[in-house]
């Protein structure tokens, strides 16, 4: 430990061993400094359960593979399952009205879930022979044996299985017959399965099964030359239609007496005009099916000679929900149509489809977007009539509930799925605060003080103690909005991959502002764009003062690599889009480089896909400041699939565009393809602080540390392990890492891990590298480390020298200069897998660090980065043990206090985010997933400040009763001198 | 009692009758009759010389002893330094600030501590010598325990812990492409 700071931080030393020592929190400081918020994602289906007199509820599915089960009353999840990234649900439905099922994995796994708590009852596993469709089908009244089955077809066969327990009644295979089964019914009141399919895409096929024991009774086929395109829908049980591979011609197949018939219609001939883009939606009405062309939606109903009448046509912005079946055979369905700022929704009846049944307009936030997907569900009113309920998707991914022309609830799901965060100040407070506000706020600190006192001498009630409790979790100073002296309270910018931009509050986690953002809309010029990247734009803090910060989105207007940019500049105070670009350019690459404008915008380089560097802000003062710094300027790409790393220099201006530069290429790094495959890299966040570049040993030794931002850690596999884990053999499988300095190409170190394999979850902090993967001999997970020194600095001891400052510590340097490294490395066993791994950052870079880690069970561990030192060892010296070095051990430890997400679980965590606080001793920690997770850390607790809960009621209390006695005792002591001197 | 002290002082007051000039000339007054300055000196003078001897003697002896007493202190010192380890505590840090604290001041007032002996036959030099010598090694017995205590700035390490790390002349960034 450097002595010179001991002097400093004495007094600090005294005061901390006056605390008792505790790294975790106690249970009343949950919910403090810490935020957890639960999300679903974008529903995908829904399921109503409303029958009984039990509680309301909704089953839904998710595009984030999640399914919940949320109160209809206010939107709460009564229960909720992640199924993680590769169990896809494919369908859900409600059984014997106690069971929720699921249908996951391709159809493979089939689940039932208690409804009221969610417990899993059964699970079955369906291989199959082939991949297929899934489909499920839940008869609501079918008995067989006491029992009622569940038909899923999946993996090309049909199975039934019991509701009851999940055996498998009977399976029939439908590979023999090379088909592939679109469709299946099962009429009511009929022993019998529908089948119906087609071969080759020119042969309509229907089978019935028995539904004892799934023999195929009836078999009839027919063929069409023209081929199907999509799917075969049913309107009626022995109808169904289909449109031909051109997508002009509409095929209606009715069954009578086991034959097929075809019956072919043009499209062009119902609905006049254009008819591009037909699709047919599944809509489950009876006797009437949907027709959407690039111009409208049609309905059209097949009457009982099998002629087809348009009955309706709407704009093919309208959005249908599927048939809801009231009683007596009725059955309804809901329309939804985007106004201006308002959305309309009519309920109609299949029987009567020329009025609504009921309409109702409600205001809609126009930051919602558009509506994506309704259901409805109906419930009975007071006057026996039918009153419909409706959960809409918006296209933000909110989910809302309508009823009786009102948002009941909302909840804001696209937070579920976060794309990149970044944060930004809040403003500073203005002066000038009314009389009246500061007297009550004055009252109330001074009774929250005296309550707090109360408490802490052990005096209150225990009403009084939740009123404490709630005083400190509600503590007005956490949630304003203005910029606070620890840097504490701060802004988060979220991009979600329905591009809208959120900015939460630290202090609460609620939602400041969101705006989706019109240049991630679908438009014409970009279709279906996505969001890549966030980054600031714009950092007031000297010049500008006077300006927002603002952030910078960057999209893609497609999926290919080549397609165009979509970029916006984004106020991060009011999230008002203060610039809305279009360039013609792709983006492979958004380079955020260290040089501002005099307006403090941070210049910012995008590559495109042909290696051309465009430069943003499009300002002749940025091109000037970057023409002046561009000998000194590079980027690399890394190309996993050709495993070549290449790094490019400026060469010149493009011909026409004043702010477009030409590559040139430097170096490449070629990996051999047949023996490493590029799975993991990572570089230093471009915000890292470092505080020194010495690393004091022990006995007063010194290291110096290789510190460059332009380190890449780079890991590769042997092709044959890049499978899963236990795909390849110890032998096979071979782990290289590769430390690759970025400006000259130069491979600064490179090692080898035989029999080990990825994952590699890898981070990258100062001069050291820590990462994850799973080693096949010792069949457990290991972590690296790294560290990487420079030797070319090791001569700088004397202090003399260093004294009057003859040393080269402080002269810049230059990656061309090749200076010399060391590196020293260690490995330990970790046991848990790691789906993300995040280090501590600081505002100055003196504290020290902890490794978050983001584990299997979705939580977040905070490893002190001492446990990873290459330098432990068997048996430290004395002077080691004073430095701090813990002796080796062979497994890192989990100490169950240290998972900084308590009881919390961020399900489905993707990422964490740290960010400095002002205080040095404080880091922001912000994890996501499906949820959101953010907390406060001092990895070497807050020697720089006082608790929060500190009682400075006490302090005052203490100091005014010292004043008093001073006093006294001096009155006293006088009055007892003149008596002396009177004697 | 300070203010009753002040009060005190400016009321004291003495007359000194001791007459120790030997020449009749440099006085005003005439001596009285019968009184021979010559045969007074004669008596007296052996007798107050051996007086002044023995004073001065005991003088220099006190001083020498005086000049002597930092060395107990200093082995006094030196066992509690030993007593309070090399390990950094608010025991070894108070032991060692106060070792270097005590001969400071003690130097600081060298002065005051031999004035009782000053005289004209006393040669004070040599003991005040020893007497900054000594305290001098309670000084250095002082800065060498805050040297084993590592509180001392004689490493390359306390010169280069803060140093922060160089200016990087070139920047790169990049990475895989993003999707």
């Amino acid at each position: 430990m450097p002595k010179m700071k001991i002097i400093a931080i004495l007094p600090v030393l005294m005061f901390l061993l006056l605390i008792v020592p505790s790294f975790s929190l106690f249970e009343d400081q949950v919910g403090f400094m810490d935020w957890h918020q639960r999300y679903i994602g974008k529903v995908k289906d829904a399921v109503f359960h409303t029958q009984k007199a039990a509680r309301k509820r909704v089953v839904v599915s998710t595009h984030e593979n999640v399914i919940a089960s949320l109160d209809l009353r206010r939107g709460d999840i009564f229960w909720r399952h992640v199924l993680g990234p590769n169990d896809v649900v494919d369908n859900i439905d409600i059984a014997l009205g106690k069971y929720v099922i699921t249908l996951s994995s391709e159809g493979s796994i089939l689940r039932a879930w208690n409804l009221p708590d969610g417990q899993m009852v059964w699970e079955s596993l369906l291989p199959g022979t082939k991949s297929s469709k899934s489909l499920l089908v839940v008869p609501a009244n079918l008995k067989v044996d006491l029992d009622s089955p569940i038909f899923v077809y999946s993996g090309s066969c049909l199975h039934a299985i019991s509701s009851i327990d999940g055996e498998l009644l009977w399976k029939t295979d439908f590979a023999t017959h090379g088909i592939d089964v679109h469709q299946l019914i099962l009429p009511s009141a009929s022993a019998v399965v529908h089948a119906v399919g087609v071969t080759d895409l020119s042969h309509f096929h229907t089978y019935e099964v028995g539904v004892m024991s799934g023999e195929i009774l009836k078999h009839t086929t027919a063929s069409f030359p023209g081929g199907v395109y999509g799917e075969i829908l049913p309107v009626s049980n022995d109808r169904f239609v289909a449109l031909d591979a051109s997508r002009s011609v509409l095929v209606i197949i009715s069954i009578q007496n086991g034959k097929t018939h075809l019956q072919q219609t043009h499209v062009s001939d119902l609905i006049h005009g254009s008819s591009r883009d037909t699709v047919i939606l599944p809509s489950k009405l009876s006797g009437i099916f949907t027709v959407s062309t690039d111009t409208c939606i049609a309905f059209i109903k097949v009457t009982d000679e099998g002629k087809l009448h348009v009955m309706e046509k709407v704009d093919n912005k309208v959005v249908v929900s599927d048939a809801l079946s009231l009683s007596e055979g009725e059955q309804a369905f809901a329309l939804v149509q985007h106004g201006d700022s308002k959305i309309h929704l009519s309920v109609r009846l299949v029987h009567d489809m020329s009025s609504n049944h009921l309409k109702e307009t409600v205001e809609m936030d126009h930051n919602r977007g558009f509506v994506h997907k309704i259901f409805i569900n109906s419930y009975v009113r007071t006057d026996r009539s039918n009153g419909f309920r409706a959960l809409i998707v918006m296209e933000d991914h909110s989910l809302l509930l309508l009823q009786q022309g009102e948002i009941v609830w909302s909840r804001e799901d696209g937070l579920a799925s976060i794309i990149d965060v970044t944060t930004a100040e809040l403003p500073v407070e203005k002066i000038g605060v009314s009389v009246a506000k500061v007297e009550h706020s004055l009252f109330e600190w001074l009774k929250g003080h005296v309550l707090k006192l109360k408490g802490t001498l052990m005096l209150a009630t225990p009403d009084e103690l939740v009123e404490i409790q709630k005083i400190r979790l509600r503590s007005s100073e956490k949630s304003k909005m203005t910029r606070d002296h620890n840097g504490f309270r701060r802004l988060l910018v979220v991009l979600t991959k329905a591009g809208k931009l959120f900015a939460l509050h630290t202090g609460d986690g609620r939602v400041v502002w969101s705006s989706l953002l019109q240049s991630l809309r679908s438009s014409e010029q970009c279709s279906q764009p996505t969001g890549l990247k966030l980054h600031q734009w714009q950092i007031p803090h000297h010049h500008a003062l006077d300006n927002n910060p603002s952030v910078l989105v960057v999209g893609r207007c497609g999926s290919s690599l080549s397609s165009a940019t979509a970029m916006s500049i984004v106020d991060a105070h009011t999230g008002k889009e203060v610039q809305n670009m279009v360039p013609t350019h792709s983006t492979v690459q958004v380079i955020y480089l260290p040089f501002t404008d005099s307006t403090e915008q941070q210049l910012h380089l995008l590559i495109d896909a042909d290696n051309r560097a465009h430069l943003y802000p499009k300002t002749p003062e940025a091109a000037e400041i970057f023409q002046r710094e561009s000998a000194n300027v590079y980027w690399y790409s890394v190309e996993t699939e050709a495993g070549i790393l290449r790094g490019y220099g400026v060469k010149t201006k493009c011909n026409l565009d004043e702010y477009c530069f030409e590559a040139r290429n430097l170096w490449s790094v070629v990996f051999p393809s047949e023996s490493e495959k590029i799975i993991a890299t990572v570089t230093r966040k471009a915000n890292e602080v470092v505080h020194t570049q010495a690393k004091v040993i022990a006995d007063e030794d010194v290291m110096y540390k290789y510190v460059s931002k332009n380190m890449l850690f780079v890991a590769t596999v042997s092709p044959k392990a890049s499978g899963p884990i236990g795909s390849a053999t110890p032998d096979e499988a071979v782990l290289a890492v590769h430390l690759v300095d970025t400006v000259t190409g130069r491979i600064l170190h490179r090692m080898t891990h035989l029999g080990s394999q990825g994952p590699v979850h890898a981070v990258l902090s100062e001069n050291w590298v820590v990462y994850h993967y799973f080693n096949l001999r010792a069949h457990r997970y290991e972590m690296s480390v790294i560290e990487i020194y420079d030797q070319s600095r090791a001569e700088n001891k004397d202090v003399l020298k260093l004294i009057v400052g003859k040393h080269n510590l402080t002269t810049p340097v230059s990656s061309y200069s090749r200076p010399e490294v060391m590196t020293k490395s260690q490995s330990y066993f970790f046991t848990h897998s790691v789906k993300a791994i995040s280090v501590t950052s600081t505002a100055k870079g003196i504290t020290s660090k902890h490794l978050l880690i983001g584990t299997v069970g979705d939580q977040v561990l905070a490893l002190d980065k001492r446990f990873v030192d290459p330098r432990r060892s068997l048996n430290p010296t004395q002077a080691e043990k004073e430095e701090g070095l813990l002796p080796l051990t062979d497994a890192l430890p989990i100490i169950p206090q240290s998972y900084v997400t308590h009881a919390f679980k961020v399900e489905g965590l993707r990422g964490i985010e740290t960010v400095p606080a002002k205080l040095e001793s404080t880091t922001l920690v912000f994890a996501y997933g499906v949820d959101l997770f953010y907390t406060r850390l001092a990895p070497s607790r807050t020697y720089d400040s006082l608790t929060e809960d500190f009682n400075y009621a006490l302090l005052l209390l203490t100091i005014v009763a010292l004043v008093v006695a001073i006093f006294v005792t001096w009155v006293l002591s006088e009055r007892k001198d003149l008596q002396d001197k009177w004697r | 009692m300070e203010k009753g002290k002040g009060v005190m002082g400016s009321r004291k007051w003495a007359v000194d009758f001791t007459d120790n000039s030997s020449s009749p000339s440099t006085r005003d007054i005439p001596d009285p009759p019968g009184f021979t300055r010559a045969s007074q000196d004669q008596d007296d003078s052996a007798m107050s010389r051996q007086k002044k001897d023995a004073e001065a003697n005991w003088k220099s002896q006190k001083a020498w002893e005086v000049a002597q007493a930092p060395f107990k202190n200093l082995l006094m010192m030196g066992f509690m330094m030993w007593m309070a380890g090399s390990t950094v505590h608010l025991f070894s840090i108070g032991i060692t600030f106060s070792a270097l604290w005590q001969p400071l001041s003690a130097l600081q007032g060298v002065g005051k501590v031999f004035e009782p002996y000053k005289d004209s036959k006393v040669d004070l030099l040599a003991p005040k010598l020893l007497f900054i010598a000594l305290n001098l090694g309670g000084m250095l017995l002082g800065v060498w325990k805050l040297n084993t205590l590592g509180l001392l700035p004689t490493h390359a390490s306390d010169w280069v812990s803060s140093l922060p790390p160089a200016h990087e002349v070139e920047f790169s960034g990049g990475g895989i492409a993003l999707h």
